[in-house]
């Protein structure tokens, strides 16, 4: 067994009189890729939300262990400490990119709270002194080594709204790691891409658990994602877990298939 | 037009609803206009005004199809300008030499202007407002949050030089930081409520904090003087020489010159002071835009849940945003007073804010130059309306109206990134 990065515990979310999320228990390890799946609207985004800040949770707790800080609940965090503090940093279904600015510029302010730091909250800055020079050289490294590794670099100077979906999924990845995360959440990032690019994406988020050991938390709807890079996999229904396990040994498990067959007729009445 | 068309509704759809609105006017035509009272010889008759009528109609009915023609081709230009975004990539160093011409014939108009005082005079006032746009630009242009109420900031600004002069004989340079830290100050007040407030939201309370110290000036008479203002405010003098005719407490501007006495001296000393103030803020804006908090403002302007979400301290940053906005506002505000030797609470109503922030919205967000030269519009436009007194604001209006269709995205839109990859990163 590997060291556990996150663990969930009795998680329970609330809106008014509908439970999105019921009573869940979820472990991430270290350097594995960890797949939520299950049906549209089942809670797995309201999942995300509840990990990283933006819903409170009515129950339960989330706790991150940080090689340096140590145990952290991110239920009693605010958003934004949850990436600066704990280093859980999510990219969002609905694409989140700085639209009017250039992807390098996506990249750089994602390294914002370096570069606040080094600018010493904008004295040095204004005046040029040199370690706030180093910190931009350093931040401009950064982000051109992830734009390198995820085949962005020819489009670095360009506004990140032109772009197509697929490409804007990967920066809002590469966007992501300019955060130095330990865990990554990606809700759907195989969304709208094609067989190629999807392609890319598995092999970008083995590289990413074996060869930088982070943790990878994956929504994704797309099977040939989800069944080929998961070490393991959870399945949500209606907020709860019901099933748990390899990628085998969920696509086996009779709760699952019927979970998705009822939801396969689904699609096809609202197809019809 | 054709290459587009399949996107307009097709014509046989805009006639059906130009005969609808044809037939409405049509059905209230016929009482109003078609049948006319008229008095024959002590009885009342109906007499008909069929032609009246037909031309009421088909007017309608045209005007109908105009409009909806025009409605189109505006959303249809929105559409289009949303699928391209201006490409970042190129650059316009041309905008650069612009700025160039335009500071080096700001420096030099006073010399060629000299003995005509109007034009100096208005020239310093489209100066302040250039400041107070770059100011604003930094709260709605940089940061996105709408701010209604900047007036607020040019009035503490001002009435912090007001009483600090009056009351304990500050100068206009000692008073400036300390008006700039106050006008800061005030700008946290109002950052603070606002925080979790958005859009219209934010305008509605930004509006009705403007108007609160707006109030609180006319009302608190014992502190601000109410509605008669604070008077004879010391105007700047030149590194302690006052710009006055002999005097006997020592030398003034002229005498030590050796100088011929001239009230034109003071009027082109404020215009350099404002030019420098409007200067130095300039410079520190764009210096503050490519620091990393100016990245953030646009950046919590862009998508505030983003920012979050990579661990940005959104508050931290727009309370900056408006901190930093107001101090500059508040610098104009002590140039304002030291200008005119008197304020009064008229002078900050709210159709000051209306102007800064249509100056900004006019420039172009975010636009340095774009601010130029929407403060020189709207200076001078109601300026040369002086001679048709009745159709100013008209004019005014319509011309604002014609450059938002034309230019939807202010005067200049062009944005410079901040970042920029190496030449040698991009072959790599
Ligand atoms: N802020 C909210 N307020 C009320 N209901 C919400 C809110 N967010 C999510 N929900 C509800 O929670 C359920 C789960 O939604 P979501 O997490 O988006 O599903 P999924 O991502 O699995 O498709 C849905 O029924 C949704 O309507
Ligand atoms: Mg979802």
């Amino acid at each position: 067994m590997s060291e556990m990065l996150l663990e969930v515990d009795r998680l329970t979310m609330r809106f008014g009189g509908l439970t999105a999320i019921d009573d869940l228990s979820v472990a991430v390890p270290k350097g594995k890729i960890t797949s939520i799946i299950g049906p549209n609207g089942a809670g797995k985004t309201t999942f995300f939300n509840c990990l990283t800040g933006f819903y409170k949770p009515t129950e339960g707790s989330v706790r991150m262990h940080h090689p340096v800080h140590g145990p952290l609940l991110l239920n009693e965090m605010p958003s934004y400490h949850v990436a600066r503090k704990a280093g859980v940093v999510r990219t969002f279904q609905n694409i989140r990119l700085f639209p009017n600015m250039s992807v390098l510029e996506n990249l750089i302010v994602a390294q914002h709270n370096a570069l606040q730091t080094a600018s010493r909250f904008s004295l040095a800055g204004l005046f040029g002194r040199a370690g706030f020079k180093q910190a931009r050289e350093a931040a401009l490294e950064k982000a051109e080594m992830w734009l390198t590794r995820l085949k962005l670099i020819e489009l670095a100077d360009t506004a990140a709204g032109n772009l197509s979906y697929g490409t804007q999924r990967r920066i809002e990845i590469a966007r992501a790691l300019c955060v130095d995360p330990l865990l990554l959440c990606l809700d759907e990032p195989a969304a709208g891409l094609n067989p190629r690019e999807s392609a890319e994406l598995n092999e970008l988020l083995l590289y990413l658990s074996r060869e930088h050991g982070k943790g990878v938390l994956l929504i994704e709807h797309d099977m040939n994602v989800v069944m080929r890079v998961s070490d393991h996999i959870c399945v949500l229904n209606f907020g709860t877990k019901i099933a748990e396990g390899t990628p085998e040994q969920v696509q086996n498990d009779p709760n699952v298939i019927k979970a998705y067959l009822g939801e396969e007729d689904a699609d096809d009445k609202e197809a019809a | 037009m054709t290459t587009h068309a399949h996107n307009l509704p097709n014509v046989a759809s805009r006639l059906k609803d130009a005969t609808g609105i044809a037939l409405v006017s049509l059905l209230l035509g016929v009482p109003m206009i078609g049948l006319k009272t008229v008095d024959a010889g002590g009885a009342l008759a109906i007499a008909t005004r069929w032609p009246w009528l037909l031309a009421f109609v088909a007017t309608m009915f045209v005007g109908r199809l105009v409009l909806q023609f025009v409605l189109d081709h505006v959303k249809l230009n929105k559409a289009k300008r949303a699928r391209t975004r201006p490409e970042i990539g190129a650059t316009r160093p041309w905008l650069k030499w612009i700025g160039y011409g335009v500071v080096g014939f700001a420096l030099v108009l006073p010399i060629a202007f000299s003995g005509n005082r109007y034009v100096v005079d208005t020239a310093t006032t489209v100066l302040i407002y250039v400041m107070l746009g770059w100011g604003l630009n930094v709260v709605v242009g940089l940061a996105g949050l709408l701010d209604l109420g900047y007036v607020a900031f040019y009035a503490v600004g001002a009435y912090t030089y007001g009483l600090l002069s009056t009351h304990f004989g500050w100068g206009f340079w000692e008073t400036l930081p300390v008006a700039g830290a106050a006008a800061a100050t005030f700008g946290v007040i109002l950052g603070w409520p606002t925080l979790r407030l958005r859009g219209d939201y934010l305008a509605i309370v930004t509006l009705g904090f403007g108007e609160i110290i707006r109030l609180i000036l006319v009302n608190w008479t014992d502190f601000s003087g109410g509605p008669n203002g604070i008077g004879s405010i010391p105007r700047p003098t030149f590194f302690g020489l006052p710009f006055s005719p002999d005097s006997d407490a020592g030398p003034t501007f002229a005498s030590f010159f050796h100088l011929e006495y001239s009230p034109e001296h003071r009027v082109m000393f404020l215009y350099y002071l404002i030019l420098v103030l409007a200067l130095l803020t300039n410079l520190f804006v764009s210096r503050m835009r490519k620091l990393p908090v100016g990245l953030a403002w646009e950046a919590v302007r862009e998508d505030e849940v983003a920012c979050k979400a990579l661990g940005m301290n959104v508050t931290n940053v727009k309370l900056s945003a408006f901190a930093i906005g107001a101090m500059l506002g508040g610098f104009a505000g002590v140039f304002f007073a030291a200008r005119q030797g008197f304020i009064s609470p008229e002078s900050f109503v709210f159709s000051e804010s209306a102007t800064i922030l249509a100056i900004v919205v006019l420039g172009g967000m975010g636009s340095q130059l774009g601010v130029v030269i929407a403060s020189v519009l709207l200076v001078l436009l109601p300026e040369l309306g002086r001679d048709f007194s009745e159709y100013r604001m008209l004019m005014f209006g319509a011309a604002m109206i014609l450059i938002m269709v034309w230019r939807p995205g202010g005067l200049i839109a062009h944005r410079e990134p901040t970042y920029r990859l190496a030449k040698k990163g991009a072959q790599a």
